[in-house]
């Protein structure tokens, strides 16, 4: 790890006068820098700690029946809120599907929105990576490419966003708050990540030394607590990144589907929602066709990037999947396994 | 800038100098506490070897950084005992042959005492291995630790039922 001063700003204006320096980077838990950092990925001259900062820790209702929730709010107290888990079902579940208790009791909310990709070839400083050094090449391009990305990435990078709960976030159309020295701007989830294009050291829309101090969740989006799903296929049970994930939330209407809101996971440098998916099911009946021809939709784009082809049918068997289960209707308890697809309804047990 | 920090460390107020901020709080623990009982498995968020419990939460200590930590109450496995008789964790695991080389051992125990206390998991098994899924056993105790956990829980919630009685 390299030396770094350390800054320990009192206030939100002071934190962003610290961080506009360049060299600088935010300290949130840290367990994704100190990470990054070990492996000399990420080498910041000076960490800002938002530790002290006042202002970034609360779960606010709003007027329209939406929640602010500061960025600096745990995973682990999002994830157990009972407000926030009996409205936002399926981002509870993704939160609770995320790495371990440990990791989950002190990772941030502005941490998960701004985690870096897990391609081994970034973490590798002995690796060619354009987005940790630009134009350096891409060694994945070539390498071991098996989880990487089949939508929006381009010849300079094919990395995907890691982030679980950024999936139901962005299907439920969250709305990132920022503050920067010029003042406070408010962008949609789903413009906050940048895909990689020609410059895939770009991973969002925040200007240096910008922070985000809240995520929002509008008043409708809690219309889908009764449908709300999110599924998240892993290579083992428990404690491991997405290989594909999806996130459904429906709104049911007299049998029928009056409005679905669907992103995927691991398949992009962003959380991709799918609002061609969202158009074929509006109207429509819930079942097995409807569910398959949104599957269809949502991956009409999708290219392999490598030896990935397999994700690209994987990503529709889990949307189908997540729907089907929405369309059951959200759980009255998480179940045993959050987000597993091999969880049984009802939370049983899978070991006899 | 000074980076003198103060932490309760297993209820014992300390203030402790930090000449560098790099610091995490497994190496303060382990390299200027002399408490080695916190082990030190991949140093990188993944095994759960480094389990502790700060302001009663637990988390990694080797993706911690000691100077962001001022004024916390740390516990680890050194602070768990009263005086000879072990916690209630502690003895359900010796019970049980919770363990084998014993290395993760401090960090299963760390990491059930912070799940008992969470509350979440209930006697469901299913939902306690889940919940003990961020600390990795190399020789595969599992099965004595689910036990374990679910015995020392028990235990745990005996007292509270005998006053509610
Ligand atoms: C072993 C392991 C397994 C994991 N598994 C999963 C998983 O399955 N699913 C999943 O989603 N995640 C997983 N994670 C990642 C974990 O969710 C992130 O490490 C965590 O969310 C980061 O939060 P933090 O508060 O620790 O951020 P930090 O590590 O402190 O910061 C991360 C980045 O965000 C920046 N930052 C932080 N806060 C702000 C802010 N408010 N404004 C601007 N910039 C900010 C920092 O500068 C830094 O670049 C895993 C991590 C580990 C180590
Ligand atoms: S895929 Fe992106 S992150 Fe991975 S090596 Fe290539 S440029 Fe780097
Ligand atoms: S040593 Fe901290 S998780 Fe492995
Ligand atoms: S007892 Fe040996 S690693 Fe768990």
């Amino acid at each position: 790890m390299n030396r770094f001063d350390y800054i320990r700003p009192a206030t939100v204006a002071e934190a962003v006068a610290a961080a506009a320096v360049p060299g600088s980077a935010y300290l949130a838990a840290g367990t994704n820098l100190l990470d990054l950092m070990k492996g000399g990925v990420m080498r910041p001259a000076r960490l800002v700690d938002l530790a002290r900062v006042p202002g970034l820790d609360a779960i606010e209702a709003l007027p329209d029946g939406g929640l602010r929730i500061g960025a600096r709010v745990r995973n682990a107290d999002l994830a157990y809120d009972p407000g926030f888990a009996r409205r936002f079902p399926a981002v509870a579940e993704a939160l609770l599907s995320g790495a371990s208790a440990q990791l989950r009791n002190a990772a941030t909310v502005g941490g998960n929105l701004l985690q870096r990709t897990r391609c081994a070839y970034f973490y590798d400083p002995a690796s060619a990576c354009n987005k940790r050094e630009p134009g350096a090449g891409c060694d994945a391009r070539e390498g071991e490419n098996r989880l990487h990305a089949v939508l929006g990435w381009s010849e300079q990078c094919i990395a995907t966003h890691p982030s679980d709960f950024c999936v139901p976030l962005v299907a439920l159309g969250a709305v990132v708050e920022i503050e920067g020295q010029a003042g406070r701007r408010e962008v949609p989830l789903e413009e906050f990540h940048r895909l990689p294009g020609t410059t895939p050291e770009r991973e969002s829309v925040l200007a240096p030394g910008e922070l985000v101090v809240a995520v929002r969740l509008p008043g409708e989006a809690a219309g889908f607590a009764g449908h709300a799903r999110y599924v998240k296929l892993r290579e083992r049970t428990s404690y491991a990144f997405a290989v594909v994930s999806a996130a459904a939330c429906l709104r049911l209407e007299d049998g029928a589907i009056a409005e679905a809101r669907l992103a995927l996971g691991g398949v992009a440098a962003k959380p991709w929602r799918v609002p061609a998916a969202e158009a074929v099911l509006q109207g429509a009946r819930p079942g097995a066709e409807a569910f398959r021809q949104a599957a269809e939709a949502a991956l009409a784009e999708a290219q392999p990037s490598g030896e990935n082809g397999f994700k690209i049918e994987l990503a529709r068997r889990i949307l189908v999947r997540a729907l089907t289960l929405a369309a059951a209707g959200t759980p009255e308890r998480l179940p045993a396994l959050p987000a597993s697809p091999l969880a049984s309804h009802s939370g049983v047990s899978l070991h006899g | 800038m000074s980076l003198s920090i103060t932490l309760t460390v297993n209820a014992v107020p300390r203030t402790i100098a930090l000449d560098d901020p790099r610091v995490t709080l497994l190496d303060l623990l382990r390299e200027r506490l002399d408490l080695t009982g916190t082990k030190k498995g991949c140093d990188r968020g993944q095994c759960g070897a480094c389990t502790v419990l700060v302001d009663g939460r637990r988390v990694n200590s080797c993706l911690a950084l000691a100077v962001s930590h001022d004024g916390a109450e740390v516990l680890t496995i050194e602070g768990l005992a009263e005086g000879e008789t072990p916690h209630p964790v502690q003895a359900a695991f010796i019970e049980h042959d919770a363990f084998q080389c014993g290395f993760c051992t401090p960090g299963q125990i760390m990491s059930a005492v912070g799940l008992i206390r969470e509350g979440q998991a209930g006697d469901d098994p299913e939902r306690v291995r889940e919940g003990m899924s961020g600390n990795l056993c190399r020789c595969g105790a599992y099965q004595g630790i689910t036990e374990a956990v679910l015995q020392a829980q028990r235990r745990l919630a005996e007292p509270e039922q005998e006053q509610a009685a």
